[in-house]
C-alpha cells in the first residue's frame, strides 16, 4: 500500500472503477449498435409471459440417459421447434437431467406433441435420387411420363414402390427451403416409401420402406479408416455395431444393394433421423458381421457428429412433461412491477436505516449500493446479450435479497473504523487500519456467499438457478464496489474536514464513540481534565488496554510512535506520512 | 436521542463495559436450541408432514387474476363441468386473484377449463394462466436441493477449516447452521404455508446467509484469540464472548439491513401477489435471517468456546489469568481491581455503569 499518498492512490482506484464502468457500458453500447444487445435486461418467461415446459427424457426400455444423449435430444428438439416456425424458442438442458423449452405465447397441441415425440432413426434403401431444388413450377414431368408401378414391389429396393403420387411429391419438394426440413408431424409409415432431403448435400431422395430400425444399433464409433492390410489410413470413418437382429437384416440388405450397379442410386441406403437423411452411403461390400463402416469425405468433426447421431438412434428418447407453466404477458408485467416496487421499498428502508445508524456515512452506503446496482445491471444486460441470460422473478428476488448482503460489507467496514476510533486512532489511520481488518472478513464471508451461489447454480433445477445466479453476480459486484469504491471514497473523506475531524453528523464522531482523541487539532493535546468522569475513564482505560493487547507488534510500535508524536503536537498529515 | 444511546451501546460493548454472557450461559442456549430442534421435528410429525404444494403433488393449476368475482363455487363448477369426478381446490389467494388446483388434466381438458374460467369469472384471456406439474417434479427439485445442501455444507466446512485453520470453528458453525435449518423448517411447517420450490430456494439461501454471518463473527473471534498465550488479561471463553459482544452492533445492523428488503418482498408478495414465488421465498428467508443471526451468537460462538476450553493450553492459560487476578486482588490497587472486575463481566451476567 503506498502509504505516502493514500489520497492519490484512492483517486487512482476510483478512476479504475470509472474505466471499468465505462468499458462495460461501451461494450453494451457497441453490442446494441452492431448486434442485438439491449439496454434493458432480457426477461424470463415468468416476467415476459409465455410457456415454459420442463421435460424429462425417458429412454425406451428405461435405461440411463447419458449427457451426450441428452445433448442429442436437445439438438433434435431444437430442430423440431425451429422447424415448426415458433420464433424465439429457447431450449436448454439443466443439471444434465431435464430439458427446458421456453416458447413465447401458448403453443398449439401440434407443437406440444412434436416436442414430446421420440425421434425415430431408420435405415431405408434409396429408390431414386436427384438434386435438392424443385424444378420450376411450369415444368413438372407430364402426367403420362410419370413412372408407374408395373407390379407389386417384391423387396424394399424395388422401383415399383415409386407411384405417380410419390414421384410428384418428390418433384415438388424443395430441399433448399427450410420448411422442407421440418420434421413430419407424424413419422412416415415404416412400410411405405417416403421423400426425404439430405441437408448436408442438399440432395433429395425417394426412399423405400424401413429395413433396419435404429434400435437395432448396439453402438457406433468413429476413427481412422483401416486399409485392407489393417494399416491406418488417413481418412475418417464411422463404424456401426448392429445387434443380432440388425446384423441379420443388414446382411440381407447389403447383399441386395451390393448386387446393384454402383452408379445407380439404388445402390445407396439412407440413414433417416426424424424424417431427414443424416447420411446416404453407397454399398461397397456385403456386410455379414453387423459391423459396417461408413467412409467418405468425413472430417473428424463430421464423423464424430454422425457417430453421435447413430448412437442416439440406438436409444430413442421420448419426453415427459414434468411441469408446464403458461403465464400471460400482463401477469408477467404485473409480477415484474410488484417485484421492482418491493425492491425499491427495500432499498429506501435500507437507506433510511443506514442514515439513522451511520449519519452522513450512510450516504457512502447508498452511493456504494447505487454503484453496485449499476454494475449488476450492466452485467445482466451484457450476459443477456452474450449468454442469453434471462432475468426471472426468482432472479429479481435474488437481487433484492442481495441489497442486504451487499450493505453488510459496508457495515463490517464502518464498524471496524469505529472500533479503531474507539481505540484512539486518528481518522486517517483508523480508515487504513479498519480497512486492513475488514478486508479479510469481507473476503472470507463473500467467499461463503459465492460458494453457496455456485453450488446452488450447478445442482439446482428450475427457478433456483436464476436466483443463485443473481446472488453470485451481486456478491462479485459487492466485492468490486467495496474495493474500488467504498474504500477509496472513505480514504478521501477521511481527509475532509467534516469526516476527518469527526463532525457530529459524520457518523464517525469520536466523542459519540466514547473516545477522547489523542489529538484534537490546533496543537492541543488531551489534558487530564478533558477526559470523561470516573466510570467512563475506567472504561477508556479498559478499551485502551484491550486495544493494545489486540495490536500486532508492528501496530504497537506505530501506536507508540503516534503517541510520542501526538505529544509533540504534530498535525494529522504527519501522522499519515509516517 | 436514540442514535446517541445506540452508539454508546456499541462503545460499551466494544470496551467490554457492557457485556452479555453469550458464552458463559451456553448451556442454557444449548438447552433452548435442543428443545427448539426437538419441537421442530415433532411439529411436522404430529401434523402428518408438510403442507406440500402442487409441485410436489402433481396436477394442474389455474390462476385467475383481476376478477371481481371471488366465489369458490364458480371455479369448482368450471372444473367439474369438464371433468365430473374431479375434486378441485379453489382458493382466493390474494385480492382479485383465484387459484384453482385439480388433478392432472389432459391438454383438451385444460383448454376447456380455461375457457370455462374465463367466462365464469368474467375476465379476459390474458387473466387466466395455467400450469401443469408432473408428479415427480417436486421430488426432482427436492432431491437436487438436498444434494446442493450436502455439497455446500461439505465445501463450506473445508473452506472454513482452511481459512480459520481449525476444524473446531467449522464444526461449531455447522452445528449452528443445522439448528437454524431444522428450526426454520419447523416454523415453516407451523405456518402451514405450502412448501413450494420457491420456499426451497429461500431455504437454501439461509445456508448462505447464516454461514456468512457466522464467518464475520468468527473472524473477530479469531482476531481476539490470536495470541492468547501472550496475555493473561482474559480467558479464552472471555475473549470469545468479548468478540461476540464487540460485533453485536454489526450483527444487529446487518440483520436489520438484510431483513428490511426481505420484509418488503414478503409484504408485497403476501398482500398483493398472494401465494407465489415472492411470498414463499421471502417467508423462508425472513425466518432464516433472524434465526441465522441468533444461531451465530447463541450457538456457533459458545459452541466454539465449548470445543476449545478443555484443551490443555487453554486450561493453562485460564489458570494464569486466574492467578493474575488473584494477585491483583490481593495487591488491592483500586484502579486495577476495577479493571479486573470489568474484565470479568465478560464472563458474568452483570454489567456495570
Amino acid at each position: 500500500m503506498p502509504r505516502t499518498a493514500p489520497g492519490t492512490a484512492a483517486k487512482r482506484t476510483l478512476v479504475w472503477l470509472g474505466v471499468l464502468l465505462a468499458l462495460l457500458a461501451t461494450l453494451l453500447g457497441a453490442g446494441s449498435y452492431w448486434s442485438n444487445a439491449s439496454w434493458s435486461p432480457r426477461l424470463a418467461l415468468d416476467l415476459e409471459g409465455g410457456t415454459q415446459m420442463i421435460l424429462a427424457p425417458r429412454a425406451q426400455g428405461g435405461g440411463e440417459i447419458t449427457p451426450e444423449q441428452l445433448d442429442q435430444a436437445v439438438e433434435i428438439i431444437r430442430q423440431r421447434v425451429d422447424g415448426s416456425g415458433v420464433a424465439e424458442a429457447e431450449i436448454s438442458t439443466q443439471s444434465g437431467q431435464n430439458v427446458i423449452v421456453s416458447l413465447p405465447g401458448t403453443p398449439d397441441a401440434e407443437t406440444r406433441e412434436l416436442i414430446q415425440a421420440s425421434a425415430q432413426m431408420e435405415f431405408r434403401p434409396v429408390l431414386f435420387g436427384g438434386p435438392g431444388q424443385a424444378p420450376a413450377a411450369e415444368t413438372p414431368t407430364p402426367e403420362d411420363q410419370l413412372p408407374a408401378p408395373t407390379a407389386e414391389p417384391t423387396n424394399a429396393s424395388d422401383p415399383n414402390w415409386i407411384t405417380p403420387e410419390i414421384f410428384q411429391e418428390f418433384e415438388a419438394t424443395n430441399c433448399l427451403d427450410p420448411a422442407a426440413l421440418e420434421p413430419p408431424e407424424e413419422p412416415a409409415p415404416a412400410d411405405q416409401p417416403m421423400v426425404a432431403c439430405e441437408p448436408d448435400s442438399q440432395g433429395k431422395y425417394i426412399l423405400g420402406p424401413v429395413e433396419v430400425p435404429g434400435t437395432d444399433i448396439d453402438s457406433a464409433s468413429y476413427g481412422l479408416q483401416t486399409g485392407s492390410q489393417g494399416q491406418s489410413l488417413n481418412s475418417w470413418a464411422v463404424n456401426i455395431d448392429f445387434n443380432d437382429e440388425g446384423t441379420r437384416t443388414f446382411r440381407e440388405v447389403t447383399e441386395r444393394l451390393f448386387a446393384i450397379d454402383q452408379g445407380d442410386p439404388r445402390n445407396q441406403f439412407a440413414i433417416v433421423l426424424d424424417g431427414r437423411i443424416v447420411s446416404a452411403p453407397t454399398t461397397n461390400a456385403v456386410i455379414p458381421d453387423g459391423n459396417p463402416s461408413i467412409s467418405g469425405n468425413f472430417t473428424e468433426e463430421s464423423a464424430a457428429a454422425l457417430a453421435e447421431q447413430l448412437k442416439y438412434g440406438a436409444l430413442p428418447i421420448s419426453f415427459e412433461i414434468q411441469s408446464e407453466q403458461q403465464i400471460s404477458a400482463t401477469l408477467g408485467a404485473d409480477q415484474l412491477r410488484l417485484g421492482l416496487i418491493a425492491g425499491l421499498i427495500g432499498l429506501v428502508l435500507v437507506a433510511v436505516y443506514s442514515l439513522f445508524q451511520y449519519r452522513l456515512l450512510g450516504l457512502v452506503t447508498i452511493a456504494s449500493l447505487v454503484v453496485a446496482g449499476l454494475l449488476t445491471y450492466l452485467a445482466i444486460c451484457i450476459l443477456g446479450w452474450t449468454e442469453n441470460y434471462r432475468l426471472s422473478l426468482a432472479g429479481v428476488a435474488g437481487l433484492i435479497v442481495a441489497i442486504g448482503q451487499t450493505a453488510d460489507s459496508f457495515i463490517v467496514y464502518f464498524e471496524r473504523i469505529r472500533d479503531e476510533l474507539r481505540d484512539g486512532r486518528g481518522m486517517i489511520s483508523a480508515v487504513e487500519n479498519g480497512w486492513r481488518r475488514a478486508k479479510r472478513t469481507v473476503l472470507a464471508s463473500k467467499a461463503v456467499n459465492l460458494l453457496a451461489a455456485l453450488v446452488l447454480y450447478f445442482v439446482a433445477v428450475g427457478n433456483v438457478r436464476g436466483f443463485a445466479f443473481t446472488l453470485g453476480l451481486t456478491a462479485i459486484a459487492d466485492l468490486i464496489v467495496v474495493f474500488l469504491f467504498t474504500h477509496p471514497v472513505l480514504r478521501l473523506l477521511a481527509r475532509t474536514k467534516f469526516f476527518g475531524e469527526g463532525h457530529a453528523w459524520s457518523g464517525l464522531d469520536p466523542k459519540r464513540l466514547g473516545v477522547t482523541p489523542l489529538y484534537r487539532g490546533a496543537g492541543r493535546i488531551r489534558k487530564p481534565a478533558d477526559t470523561l468522569p470516573v466510570p467512563a475513564r475506567a472504561r477508556n482505560k479498559a478499551a485502551a488496554g484491550e486495544a493494545e493487547r489486540r495490536l500486532t507488534i508492528a501496530e504497537r510500535r506505530i501506536a507508540e510512535q503516534q503517541k510520542a508524536m501526538a505529544g509533540r503536537g504534530r498535525n494529522p498529515e504527519n501522522e499519515e506520512s509516517k | 436521542m436514540r442514535g446517541t444511546s445506540f452508539s454508546r451501546f456499541g462503545n460499551e460493548l466494544h470496551s467490554g463495559k457492557r457485556s452479555y454472557p453469550f458464552v458463559a450461559k451456553r448451556n442454557l442456549w444449548f438447552l433452548i436450541a435442543g428443545i427448539a430442534v426437538l419441537v421442530s421435528i415433532i411439529i411436522p410429525v404430529v401434523k402428518g408432514g408438510f403442507n406440500l404444494g402442487i409441485d410436489f403433488r402433481g396436477g394442474s393449476e389455474f390462476t385467475v387474476s383481476d376478477t371481481q368475482n371471488t366465489e369458490v363455487g364458480v371455479g369448482e363448477e368450471a372444473v367439474t363441468d369438464v371433468v365430473p369426478d374431479a375434486v378441485p381446490r379453489v382458493t382466493n389467494i390474494a385480492p382479485e386473484t383465484m387459484r384453482i388446483q385439480t388433478e392432472q388434466l389432459t391438454d383438451d381438458q385444460t383448454l376447456e377449463v380455461r375457457d370455462n374460467l374465463i367466462s365464469a369469472y368474467g375476465v379476459g384471456e390474458d387473466q387466466v394462466t395455467s400450469s401443469f406439474v408432473g408428479p415427480t417434479w417436486g421430488e426432482d427439485v427436492s432431491r437436487q436441493a438436498l444434494i446442493g445442501l450436502v455439497v455446500f455444507i461439505l465445501l463450506a466446512a473445508v473452506l472454513m477449516t482452511i481459512y480459520f485453520r481449525t476444524w473446531k470453528m467449522s464444526v461449531a458453525a455447522m452445528t449452528a447452521l443445522v439448528v437454524v435449518m431444522i428450526v426454520t423448517a419447523g416454523l415453516y411447517s407451523l405456518s402451514n404455508f405450502e412448501v413450494t420450490p420457491s420456499a426451497i430456494i429461500g431455504f437454501l439461501t439461509i445456508l448462505s446467509y447464516a454461514l456468512y454471518d457466522t464467518v464475520v463473527v468468527f473472524d473477530k473471534i479469531r482476531e481476539n484469540t490470536e495470541d492468547l498465550d501472550l496475555s493473561t488479561k482474559r480467558t479464552f471463553a472471555e475473549q470469545v464472548n468479548l468478540a461476540v459482544n464487540q460485533t453485536l452492533v454489526r450483527s444487529i445492523n446487518t440483520s436489520v439491513v438484510a431483513v428490511l428488503p426481505v420484509a418488503s418482498i414478503l409484504f408485497i408478495g403476501a398482500l398483493l401477489l398472494g401465494a407465489g414465488t415472492l411470498r414463499d421465498l421471502s417467508l423462508a428467508l425472513f425466518i432464516g435471517i433472524i434465526l441465522g443471526t441468533l444461531g451465530t451468537i447463541f450457538i456457533a460462538a459458545p459452541m466454539y468456546a465449548f470445543l476449545r476450553i478443555n484443551e490443555p493450553e487453554m486450561k493453562k492459560q485460564e489458570k494464569k489469568v486466574r492467578n493474575r487476578r488473584l494477585q491483583e486482588a490481593e495487591a488491592g490497587s483500586s484502579e486495577t481491581s476495577a479493571l479486573t472486575a470489568h474484565g470479568s463481566t465478560a464472563h458474568g451476567a452483570t454489567s456495570r455503569g
